[in-house]
Order: C-alpha cells, then sequence, then structure tokens
C-alpha cells in the first residue's frame, strides 16, 4: 500500500460563475471544499450578473483560502502545487481567481496549475469513487454546460462528443422557474415541485431526437418555448396552472433526453462507466433514470455528491493533484483566463522557462 | 522596510520596489487588455532586478483605483493574496493620489483625471501632490467643466478631453514607483494608509431582465 504523504497535496481555485471555490485534496483524498457563494446577490435578476460576481470573488477569495487551509489542517508551505480554473467561464470572473493562483502560487514558491473548468467537473469523481476508470464518459450538465465527454486521461485527452447547440439544461430550469414564478436558481425548486406532479401529464416535446438529428447533441430552447406556451395559453384561458405536473412533466423531458443520449454514447463506444457531474446532477430525477437506464444497459454509474457536482475548489484541486501525479507540465506566471478555453485542453501548460526565474528569486 | 507596490487601475501595469529611501527597481508596460497576464512576470522582474526574495518584502501596496473594474481587481487580489502568503500587510492608496504625488506640483490646485470609459472620467482636485481637496469622484468632464476650469491637470482622462482639461500635461499614467514613494512617505510620518479595497465609484451593472415576455401569439 502507498502511503498516501506520497500523493501530491493541491490547492484549488475556483471563480468561473457565481461561486468562490476553494478546495484541498491529496491525491485522490478530499481533505477540505470551502465555498462563498454569491447566489443571493444575483436571485433578484434572476440570473448571474458577472460584474456582481467579480467583486464577490474578490472579497471572499482571502477568507476561503483562510477557511480550506483550517478545514484541511494543513500549512500553505506544504502544499505540492496551486491549481486554478483557467476557463471556460465568466472573463472577468475567472481573472480574478487566476490572479489569486498566481500571486499564491508565486508567493509560496509552488508550481500553477491553470486547468480546464469541463475537465475538473469530470476529475471531481475521484474524490468520491476513487481513480477515474479510462476511458470515462462524462455527461456534464449545469447552468453553463450541457455536454458528453469522453476522456482516456483525464490530464490530457478529452474529446467532445456532443453538447448544447442552444441552452444549458441549468438555463432551461432557471428560465421555467422564472415563468412558473419559482424564484432563482431554477433546479433545486423545480425538482421540489416535480416529485409532487405527474411526469406523463403533459408529453413536452424531446429535442433533437428524431432519426436524423445529430446523436449526442442536445437542445432545450424548444422545450422551453413549448412550455413557456403551455403556460401561457393556460393563463391566457383563465385557468390555474398546475405548477406541479407542469415541472415534473418539463423536468422529465429534459432527463429523458440526457439520460438516453448518455447511455447511447457509452453503448456506441464500448464504454462501461458513465459519470455525471453539473449542477443538474443533483437532480434527483435524473440520478433516478440514469441508475434505471445505466443498470439495463450494463453501465456502472458514477456520480458525485451534490455538493461535489456544482462548482467548487475541490474539484479543481482534484484536477491539479492528477496533474502533478502524472508529471504535466506547470502553467507560466503569464497565465491569463480564457473563457472560452476548448474543452479538448484539460490544463494550459507555460513555457519552461518561466517557471525557473521565479525559483531563482525564491531560493537563491 | 522593503515595499512591493503594484497598480492595475489605469492602462499601465506598473510594479516598483522601494527600500524606505528609494526605489530600487520598477516596471510599467501600458497595455489595457493585458493585466492578468503581464502583472506576475513584471513583479517576478523587478524583484531579480533589484537582487530581492518576495519574502524579504515587508509591506504591499496596491492602488485602490478608481479604475475599469477588470483591470483594477488583478491588482488588489494579487496584493490581497501576497499579503496572505507572507504574511506582511497590504495598504491601500487612491491611484489618483499616486499620479497626483507623480506630477510634483508643488502649487495647486490641479486636477488628476483618468479615463473612466463610457465618455466619463475618475478625477480628483488636489492642492498639491500630497493633498487631495475633492474627489475621487466619476463624471462627464462636459459636467465638471466648470469646476475645473483653468485649472492643471494630469492624467490620460485629462489629455484625453482638451475641451475641458485645456492645461493638461504628463503624466498619463500612474506608476507603481510614485505610488510607493508615496507610500514610503506616509509610513515614515506615521499615517494610516487606507485598506487594499476597490474604489468601483459605480453600481455595478446588472441588467435586470425584461419581465417574462409572452410568447403566445395575442
Ligand atoms: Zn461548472
Amino acid at each position: 500500500m502507498t502511503d498516501s504523504r506520497d500523493e501530491p497535496l493541491v490547492l484549488g481555485i475556483e471563480t468561473s460563475c457565481d461561486e468562490t471555490g476553494v478546495g484541498i485534496v491529496r491525491g485522490t483524498t478530499l481533505l477540505a471544499d470551502a465555498v462563498a457563494s454569491s447566489v443571493d446577490e444575483h436571485a433578484r435578476f434572476g440570473g448571474v450578473v458577472p460584474e456582481v460576481a467579480s467583486r464577490a470573488h474578490l472579497e471572499a477569495m482571502v477568507p476561503t483560502i483562510d477557511r480550506a487551509l483550517k478545514e484541511a489542517g494543513v500549512s500553505a508551505k506544504d502544499l505540492d502545487g496551486v491549481a486554478v480554473t483557467a476557463g471556460p467561464g465568466l472573463a472577468g470572473a475567472l481573472l480574478v481567481g487566476v490572479s489569486a493562483a498566481k500571486a499564491y502560487a508565486y508567493a509560496l514558491g509552488k508550481p500553477l496549475y491553470g486547468v480546464n473548468h469541463l475537465a475538473s467537473h469530470i476529475c471531481v469523481d475521484q474524490l468520491e469513487h476513487g481513480p477515474l476508470p479510462e476511458p470515462t464518459m462524462a455527461l456534464l450538465v449545469s447552468g453553463g454546460h450541457s455536454s458528453l465527454l469522453l476522456s482516456t486521461d483525464i490530464t490530457s485527452d478529452v474529446r467532445p462528443m456532443g453538447s448544447t447547440i442552444d441552452d444549458a439544461a441549468g438555463e432551461a430550469f432557471d428560465k421555467i422557474a422564472r415563468v412558473l414564478n419559482l424564484g432563482f436558481p431554477g433546479g433545486p425548486v423545480i425538482d421540489r415541485y416535480a416529485k409532487e406532479g405527474d411526469p406523463e401529464a403533459i408529453a413536452f416535446p424531446r429535442g433533437l431526437t428524431g432519426p436524423r438529428d445529430p446523436a449526442y447533441d442536445f437542445s432545450f430552447s424548444g422545450l422551453k418555448t413549448a412550455v413557456a406556451r403551455w403556460i401561457e395559453a393556460r393563463r391566457a384561458a383563465g385557468e390555474e396552472v398546475p405548477v406541479r405536473d407542469v415541472a415534473a412533466s418539463f423536468q422529465e423531458a429534459v432527463v429523458d433526453v440526457l439520460t438516453r443520449k448518455a447511455v447511447r454514447a457509452c453503448k456506441d463506444e464500448g464504454v462501461d462507466h458513465l459519470m455525471i457531474g453539473g449542477g443538474v446532477a443533483a437532480n434527483s430525477r435524473l440520478r433516478a433514470l440514469a441508475q434505471e437506464r445505466c443498470e439495463a444497459a450494463g453501465i456502472r454509474l458514477r456520480v458525485p455528491r451534490p455538493k461535489l457536482c456544482t462548482d467548487n475548489g475541490a474539484m479543481v484541486a482534484a484536477l491539479g493533484a492528477e496533474m502533478v501525479a502524472r508529471n504535466r507540465a506547470a502553467s507560466g506566471w503569464d497565465l491569463s483566463a480564457d473563457s472560452s478555453l476548448p474543452v479538448t485542453d484539460p490544463h494550459v501548460p507555460g513555457h519552461d522557462h518561466v517557471h525557473e526565474v521565479g525559483e531563482e528569486n525564491l531560493y537563491s | 522596510m522593503l515595499l512591493l507596490a503594484l497598480d492595475t487601475a489605469t492602462p499601465a501595469v506598473t510594479v516598483a520596489l522601494h527600500d524606505g529611501t528609494d526605489v530600487i527597481a520598477s516596471s510599467s508596460q501600458v497595455d489595457a487588455r493585458r493585466h492578468g497576464e503581464l502583472l506576475l512576470p513584471a513583479v517576478d522582474r523587478v524583484l531579480t532586478e533589484a537582487g530581492r526574495k518576495l519574502e524579504a518584502v515587508t509591506g504591499i501596496v496596491v492602488g485602490t483605483g478608481p479604475g475599469p473594474y477588470t483591470g483594477l481587481r488583478v491588482g488588489l487580489m494579487t496584493a490581497d493574496t501576497f499579503g496572505l502568503a507572507l504574511g506582511v500587510p497590504v495598504h491601500g492608496l487612491c491611484t489618483l493620489d499616486g499620479l497626483a504625488y507623480a506630477a510634483d506640483i508643488e502649487e495647486g490646485p490641479f486636477v488628476v483625471a483618468t479615463d473612466a470609459r463610457r465618455k466619463e472620467v475618475y478625477w480628483a482636485t488636489y492642492a498639491d501632490s500630497r493633498t487631495r481637496l475633492t474627489g475621487p469622484a466619476v463624471d462627464r468632464p462636459a459636467d465638471i467643466a466648470e469646476r475645473v476650469a483653468g485649472l492643471p491637470a494630469v492624467g490620460a482622462g485629462a489629455l484625453l478631453y482638451p475641451d475641458t482639461f485645456p492645461r493638461a500635461h504628463e503624466p498619463e499614467h500612474v506608476s507603481a514607483a510614485a505610488l510607493a514613494s508615496l507610500a514610503a512617505r506616509k509610513l515614515a510620518a506615521g499615517e494610516e494608509l487606507t485598506a487594499p479595497r476597490p474604489l468601483y465609484l459605480r453600481r455595478p451593472d446588472a441588467q435586470v431582465p425584461k419581465n417574462y415576455k409572452v410568447v403566445t401569439p395575442k
């Protein structure tokens, strides 16, 4: 048995959206997962306001790093690296985290790893279920993304199988919740109402499921419009809107398509593992239906606990630790935030001389 | 005393090291779109040039703006985190005060104005290079023309609007060297510096989504 002390101790910083996350892991073991959320400040706008998020990140960063270190019971000088979400995400929000990570790594004399937010969402499952099977099929669903990804090595090879051609799945939840006057964010509240509704009450459309449609892409815009029209028609006729049935039927349409396509991708590619991540992975119906369909298809389903599915620093630390363990090149001090970092880049390696200059400074 | 000063509140990414007597190394690059990329390498360069290690720094000085938010936060976040990692105090200084100090004008009053974008300027007035009279504030140049009439002015915001600031001259941007010198002088005199918190001066742009639009035909 290897001594867990040999595994890399990494601190991860995540600021791609409205959560300021700082996590600490040792290898595949979670030591701390500190998150400060600005969600309440966005609620009255019905969506994340980028400038509000950026301001909140700046205020929350230092206290959140402190909290994570205390929670983990480790000292910053023992870290083997500092990882940070380099993208994709909100440009201004990302830049706050990247600035903090660079300054922290530089001041501590540790290597810096700018990593991909989507790959981090996949890698976080190592903290829950141990090393990722290779290959792994991943379904990432949140307010910002809806993607099917295939990875043979999370530090170097992530292939996009399909993604949404319009709205993200979580975005559709937010919009329908708004139409139903249920507030923001929409995911948890729709899930709650749906539990008391009939998922077959209304036959909402399943986007991109026709025989000639792309097999692994998603579309939720048409569904969103259909649900809104249906509700408006009721309101226009002076009838009461059956909120629970609408929530259940809408949610069923979303999770039906998501799980159907994910299972199909696994079968087509001969992959016997499916992981689901992102904020929408907390949806109870998505978990239940995915479990049912994976079991029927002989696929092993891995879904981290809800707190690890939403944006957090632990997922960034998890991928950073994997970068250290697999000897991937560190990022340069000129690392930039890239709001549209391609999913095919799990990390942003630097030009090698940059770190040497810095370390000379610190240790000479 | 070894102060590391940095400012990213104007198009300049500027870093300086001050030993309590003099500025011993500095760097200034003007590139309004790459604050995030340029700052850390600049810090590294300045330390190398001075032959010092970051851990020898006894305090951080950071320009708190006002300035365009995205760039402004790069400096503040970097300063905050250095302070955390090194366990040294982080001092804030109004960026316009740094510019006023760099202007080196003994007899005021004069104006410091930087570009606030959206056809506005961040501005403040000074009695001399070390004494702020009013501001900082953010306004349209035409709206403050009367209040700044006849006064000398420095900063890119003044140079940009000659109708309002006919007596505008250099310096255009703040330098960390000036910020460091001003901070060293204030600290030596036992003056308190401000907390390293951003001077945004404007509320965040928050477009409240329009009320849910009816999509059924009327
Ligand atoms: Zn995410």
